[in-house]
């Protein structure tokens, strides 16, 4: 769990992650390495105010170093939020996340679709209908049509909105894999969908149950 | 020129700018006496800032004794007022500190940043008690819905709440969007914060140990802000430069948000002996609160504050209210172990002085003395005045002028779904939906329900519940029970999460204390709120006045705004406002009387204010609580503008549920009438002989209306029947067809 200065649901990602079963390594953005995770989860946030491009300056803090690397070599990542425009600006995903359409901030409990089989999304059913919030000012998800159609393909939409897009994203776009689907960008909170205390439903669980299953049978 | 103690002293004719800087005649004679001779411009700019209405409370000093003269004895006020914020005990090894502040002007000016640094500012507030900000309310009120003004300055409003506490990663879980007339030009933007520290950690914002270091820490120092304090920003006082500066603060989320973590860490290490924030008057409040809470002494090298612009004159540096700073008072030995937390966190700490024994605050500006006062004098024994009170004439006409002429409609469900969607009732979520309210992950109750509810401990599940009320209606036609009605309001709300009403903040919004018509109302508000508050047995822990809240010589309505604080021992056993499961029964409890003086009826309806608000029964009011804190209940629901009719619609929106009821006697006045202390709930059939019981023992009426059904409807026999999609849609069209 990698916290930049400015990040904002690292606290609420390590929880999820001790919900789900997992043992939570805290890394602070200046360290040299991962300390031994076996999965780094990049948390929601305005990583250093997000001033510039959001997540353009993370992708250069020195964590990412290894994070880069090791996602190339098959490390899981899984991008939230800021996490996943950390992950474009690192181009270990395609396309980029833009100002939503509506031009503003959006907060609300979002009904999604799970489309592709993942380490970070094995726990779901393809085509399984789940409801996890999202919160973002800069959403929308876009790409060249060559490498939306490529994506589409290749399965690595990983989840798509239903009822209304939120931000604009093209194709309804919610969450996309890379190439091997360890590495996964989201747009939505599974993180503040762990208990139906505090948040809508415990839907977002299965993202962190995934990659403990996977990491577990490899 | 830098004008020095030393020419102070030798120039005693020196004119001075002291009415442009806001001090009458007499208040600059006190300082002259005070000082033994003319302060310096430094001093001037101090004194003057110091002794504003904004920072002296010297108007509304006298009425304000009340909260603490009728203080109702509970153990749990762990800090009062006088503190940044106060702080009660939640139980259980916590406690939480809690307030709310007016950011009303600035947001007029610049909506989005006087927005924003309003957020910022509270915050700051609650991070200086030592404890870690967990929750923001934003009570917000603007023009009429569909003015041209409205549109400049709500969404700038929202985006700015949003923006700021966004970024900061703190969920906002509750407040207020209302509309009237009156706020056309003086738009109210308050913010609360609330707070979680365990009450060992409490900080005290006094400068105490001589020897010890003054450290200001955060942001640099710039220009920003000084417009607001008007010409103390310049030694040459020449407006034509003034103007072109801006006059209100600009937020930086981010360097906020590192101020919070490097705060806390501060404080864990134990690093901190004395802090106080940096708001309105910036570094003249924080060093002369600082020394005058504490030891009394302190020196300060000025030139040493990091600043934005090199140019800037040492009364701008005193003055600047630019944001993100922080002032802490640090045993020498702990300095550098102080300076690294900072650097760790990318903060910049500077030594500006230390602690003394002089009993006098000494700023110095390149070795040159600019300031030289009893710090007491500056912060604690400003003026004080007995404003003149008058009744309004208007008053008896404005009581005589009752809603009992308007006309009654015919077609009640017509009317539910023109009262629905008017913008006093219809659905906040185009506001409320640019909140990130979820993040901290221990949101378990948020807008639209009655209050906020955050789980403050993992491990027990203990949580508080918070909300906000204000009606500047009822306030305008009885400013003693209107204050009451906010109170009851908000305790209302906050107990039907199930929570324990425990204390109060508030936010005094009123127009000139020069127009004694206004101070009237200002001093009826007052009493009503400390007697309200005396027997409901929540003590008021602090708050903000903010006065000259008018366009012209209009004020505004007298708009007291108040937060009720409550403590929930497990939050998985909270209240939500939604009806369940369908059979559920549905109850009204509490008695419904025929009060449409100052309802959202009379208003939306007929544009009409004048008779009397709804009696004001605070025994009513604590029984309803501890009905709805006891009884097994599966939602509940306060009752107040729009009545019955608006609540059931909301019961049945929030998870799509429908509804069947009947009503006794006149429907109109059952559906549509604001009597007070009332609730809609709903229980499992099983558990209704229980409620009666709790109910007939409290001797609260407790009436069945009907049940919960699985169909799209909303019934009242006999009255109307309408679909709940009409319903969601009135509710939900109102706001995006105005702002998007």
């Amino acid at each position: 769990m990698v916290t930049f200065p400015g990040s904002l649901d690292d606290r609420d990602a390590v929880r999820a992650v001790a919900l789900a079963g997992a043992e939570p390594v805290p890394l602070w953005h200046a360290d040299p390495d991962l300390r031994g995770a076996d999965a780094v989860v990049l948390p929601g946030g305005f990583s250093y105010g997000d001033y510039l491009r959001c997540g353009a300056i993370a992708r250069f803090a020195p964590v990412m170093g290894p994070i880069m690397a090791g996602a190339r070599e098959g490390l899981p990542v899984l991008g939230i939020c800021n996490g996943f425009q950390v992950l474009c600006e690192s181009h270990l995903l395609p396309g980029a996340l833009i100002r939503n359409d509506v031009r503003r901030f959006v907060c609300r409990d979002q009904r999604l679709r799970i489309e592709a089989r993942t380490a970070w999304t094995a726990a779901y059913e393809p085509g399984q209908e789940v409801v996890i919030p999202i919160k973002n000012g800069e959403g929308g998800f876009v790409a060249d049509d060559r490498t939306l159609d490529e994506l589409e393909a290749e399965g690595r939409v990983v989840a798509r909105y239903l009822g209304g897009n939120p931000n604009g994203s093209a194709r309804d776009i919610a969450g996309i894999a890379n190439a091997t689907g360890t590495v996964v960008g989201l747009m939505p909170h599974p993180e503040h969908a762990v208990d139906p205390l505090t948040g809508p439903s415990a839907d977002g669980l299965g993202f962190l149950t995934s990659i403990l299953t996977s990491l577990v049978s490899a | 020129m830098i004008d020095t103690v030393e020419r102070a002293a030798d120039t005693p004719d020196e004119p001075q700018p002291y009415a442009d800087l806001g001090l009458a005649p007499d208040e600059y004679a006190r300082i002259r006496d005070i000082l033994q001779r003319r302060p310096t411009a430094a001093e001037l700019a101090v004194y003057s800032v110091m002794w504003s209405e904004h920072c002296s409370y010297k108007s509304s000093k006298v009425h304000l004794r009340q909260f603490g003269e009728k203080t109702p004895p509970t153990g749990r006020l762990l800090a009062g007022i006088g503190a940044n914020a106060g702080v009660v005990d939640a139980g259980d090894g916590w406690a939480v500190t809690f307030k709310v502040e007016s950011h009303n002007h600035p947001s007029y000016v610049e909506p989005y940043q006087g927005a924003a640094t309003g957020v910022g500012g509270i915050v700051r507030d609650i991070l200086a008690m030592g404890a870690r900000p967990v929750a923001v309310l934003d009570p917000l009120r603007f023009g009429p819905a569909d003015a041209a003004d409205t549109a400049r300055v709500l969404p700038g409003v929202v985006a700015g709440i949003g923006g700021y506490g966004n970024c900061l990663g703190l969920p906002t879980v509750g407040g207020e969007v209302v509309f009237d007339p009156s706020y056309l030009g003086n738009p109210l933007v308050n913010a609360l914060c609330v707070g979680v520290l365990r009450p060992g950690d409490i900080q005290r914002a006094a400068a105490t140990g001589v020897g010890n270091k003054v450290v200001l820490f955060g942001a640099k120092t710039g220009r920003d802000g000084i417009g607001g304090v008007s010409v103390l920003a310049s030694a040459t006082f020449d407006d034509a430069r003034l103007s072109k500066r801006p006059s209100v603060q600009v937020g930086d989320p981010f360097a906020e948000k590192v101020l919070i973590e490097c705060c806390l860490e501060l404080y864990g290490a134990g690093l901190v002996a004395g802090i106080s924030d940096l708001g309105g008057a910036g570094l003249s409040c924080a060093l002369t609160e600082l020394a005058s809470a504490g030891d009394g002494g302190m020196h300060v090298d000025l030139e040493r504050v990091p600043l934005r612009e090199p140019s800037m004159s040492p009364e701008e540096v005193l003055a600047s209210e630019s944001q993100e700073r922080m002032c802490a008072i640090v045993a020498p030995e702990r300095v550098a172990e102080f300076l690294a937390v900072c650097e760790r966190w990318d903060v910049l700490a500077t030594v500006l002085g230390e602690v003394t024994a002089t009993g006098r605050l000494e700023v110095d500006w390149h070795g040159r003395r600019i300031v030289d006062v009893p710090p007491r004098t500056v912060a604690h024994d400003g003026p004080v005045y007995h404003r003149p009170i008058q009744r309004p004439s208007d008053q008896d006409a404005l009581v005589a002028d009752t809603p009992d002429r308007l006309p009654r409609p015919d077609d009640l469900g017509a009317l539910l779904l023109r009262m629905v969607a008017s913008p006093g009732l219809c659905s906040r979520a185009w506001v409320t939906d640019q909140y990130d309210r979820y993040v901290q992950g221990n949101t378990v109750l948020a807008q639209p329900e009655d209050a906020g509810v955050v789980r403050i401990d993992e491990a027990t599940n203990r949580g508080v519940a918070i909300a906000t009320d204000g009606n500047g209606r009822f306030t305008r036609l009885d400013p003693y029970a209107g204050a009451q009605l906010a109170l009851a309001e908000a305790y209302r709300n906050v107990a039907a999460t199930g929570a324990e009403p425990i204390a109060v903040t508030n936010c005094l919004n009123f127009g000139s204390p020069e127009d004694p018509a206004v101070m009237w109302q200002f001093s009826e508000a007052v009493r009503g709120l400390a007697d309200g508050c005396q027997q409901l047995g929540t003590p008021v822990t602090g708050g903000n006045v903010s006065f000259y809240n008018q366009t012209g010589a209009t004020p505004i309505l007298p708009t007291p705004v108040v937060g009720v604080l409550g403590v929930l021992e497990d939050v998985a056993r909270r209240t939500p406002m939604g009806f369940g499961e369908p059979g559920d029964v549905v109850v009204l409890l509490g008695a419904t009387g025929a009060h449409f003086g100052g309802s959202e009826w009379a208003f939306a309806e007929h544009g009409h204010l004048g008779g009397t608000p709804p009696p004001v029964d605070l025994a009513a009011e604590r029984a309803l609580a501890l009905v709805l804190r006891t009884a097994p209940l599966r939602s509940a629901h306060d009752l107040s503008d729009g009545g019955l009719a608006q609540a059931l619609v909301e019961c049945c929106l929030r998870r799509g549920r429908g509804a069947t009821v009947a009503v006794d006697g006149d429907p109109f006045v059952a559906l549509f009438s604001e009597s007070t202390a009332r609730a809609v709930v709903s229980v499992a059939e099983d558990d209704l002989d229980r409620l009666a019981e709790l109910a007939d023992e409290q001797g609260v009426p407790c009436l069945v209306l009907g049940e919960v059904t699985d169909q799209p409807t909303l019934t009242v026999v006999d009255v109307l029947s309408v679909p709940l999609a009409d319903l969601r849609t009135a509710s939900e069209s109102t706001l995006p067809a105005l702002f998007d």
